[in-house]
This record gives C-alpha cells, structure tokens and sequence, in this order.
C-alpha cells in the first residue's frame, strides 16, 4: 500500500554517516479540515516512521497531522556494514507501508 | 504518483470559503494552539529540567509563500559518540491546531544529529526546536516564520 521513494547512496565507506531519504504519497489529513458538506474531514495521517538497519532500529520518527501531505524524511545513519535497510511507515486506519533497500559498504 | 503542489481549483476555493463562512456563522473558532499550549507541550518533554538555547539549529524559510509544505531541517551540534549524543529531536509550534510537529529519536548510530521533513504551517508563527542529549541536557532554537497562505484553508483535492 502506497507509494514510497527512497534514496540511499550507492554505497558508502565503513564509518561514513550517509544520508537517508524517503518519500511517500499519503494524503496526511489533518482532521481539522472540513469536506465539502462541511462536516470536518476524519483524520487519517502516518503516525510513526522507523528506520532498521540489519534488523536493528537506528532512527524513528513520530508525525503529527502538522507534517504536510506526502511526507519527507531525511535522516543520517553510520554504515556499519553491508546489509539492508528497512523504512516502515504506519498510521491511521491501519495503513502499513514497507520499504526495502540494500546498502553496499566498503572498507 | 507523488504531487505535492496542491492545486486550488474553483470548487475546492468555493468549498472552503463557504466552509469557513459555516463556521463563523456557527460561531465555532477553530481549535488553535496558543502560546499557553506551546509552553505546556514544552513542559511535558522537558520536565523541570533547564531549557538552554544553543546547540540547536532550526532552519526554516523566513518567509514562506505555501504553508501546505514547508521545508525544515533541524541540526544539533554534537559528535554523537556513544557517550555523548542526541537522543531526541522535538518540534512544537504555536499557532497550528496542535502543538505538537514532531518527535525524532536518535542515538549514537546515527552519526549526525540532522533531520529534515516538510511541515504544514497554520499562520505567521514561532516555531520551536528541542533537543535531549544523553547527558540529560535540553537545547532549544526557535525560528519565526511569516506564513503568506496558510494550510488548512483549503481542500487540496
């Protein structure tokens, strides 16, 4: 479910903090909106972002419907080895989104 | 696929204008966070512990034309080691529904104490940023932002 962009570096020296960044097409509405019959719009937004790094957590995020729609995160993490990071996105009515991407670091 | 330029059509300006024009009629405010919240949503991250400012940056435009998306990044000054780093990254703002923007949790593996995310901005406001390191400290930056065109006015769709 959903759409996620993710850009990792193609790959990165041992030791080197490298930059993460993820996209994802979500509508993050706020609840404080009203729709077109003026009734207020429900919210519906991603309430928490998490980073894993070869199964451990190195980063993770909680969201508010003040993050604008189809959020961008960027965050740095240090390469420790070759292996993949895993981006998980969750929030209202159940919306679960996984991303996967591998990481190659040299010596 | 992935738009972020929300498009303002007729409807969706005549939806909001009479939206709003129901509400004031109705005599209903919007719900708005005040300084008063901002100061108690800071108080419930920090505690009694003592607030500095410094360490800290907060890097919002200045004056920005589309509240529905504003970038900001948020650096701390820290060689994140494992016995000195950044544990924790808060935003708060003033004058959105809520005061809460968001919460970032870091720790020694991340190298760089830097996070960037895109938020909405409700009005022409103060903006604040909060960082807890592992010693316990809490720094603090803030950045006033003058909003032209204010999110949630109007239904992006």
């Amino acid at each position: 479910m959903g759409h996620a962009l993710v850009n990792v570096p193609a790959s990165v020296k041992r030791g080197d903090a490298f930059e993460i960044k993820a996209l994802i097409a979500h509508p993050m509405e706020t609840g404080f909106r009203p729709g077109p019959n003026g009734v207020l719009l429900p919210r519906n937004i991603i309430q928490r972002f998490t980073c894993t790094y070869n199964g451990v957590e190195v980063f993770s995020l909680t969201l508010s419907p003040a993050i604008a729609a189809n959020p961008y995160i960027a965050f740095f993490t240090v390469a420790t080895e070759s292996g993949s990071l895993t981006l998980r996105w969750t929030g209202d009515k159940d919306f679960m989104a996984e991303e996967t991407v591998p990481i190659t670091v040299t010596a | 696929m992935i738009d972020t330029s929300p498009e303002t059509t007729r409807r969706a300006f005549l939806v909001c204008s009479t939206g709003s024009a129901a509400a004031l009629a109705l005599g209903v405010a919007p719900a708005q966070a005040t300084p008063e919240s901002l100061d108690a949503a800071i108080k419930a991250v920090v505690g009694t512990a003592r607030l500095r400012a410094g360490k800290v940056t907060l890097d919002l435009p200045p004056l920005v034309e589309n509240g529905n998306t504003v970038p900001m990044t948020v650096s701390v000054d820290s060689p994140m080691t494992e016995s000195d780093h950044v544990t924790a990254i808060h935003v708060f703002n003033e004058k959105n529904p809520q005061p809460h923007v968001m919460s970032a949790t870091l720790g020694p593996r991340a190298g760089k104490a830097k996070v960037s995310v895109r938020i909405k901005l409700n009005d022409s406001q103060k903006v604040v940023a909060i960082a807890q390191t592992s010693a316990g400290e809490f720094w603090t930056a803030s950045a006033d932002v003058i909003v032209t065109l204010a999110a949630c006015v109007e239904d992006p769709t």
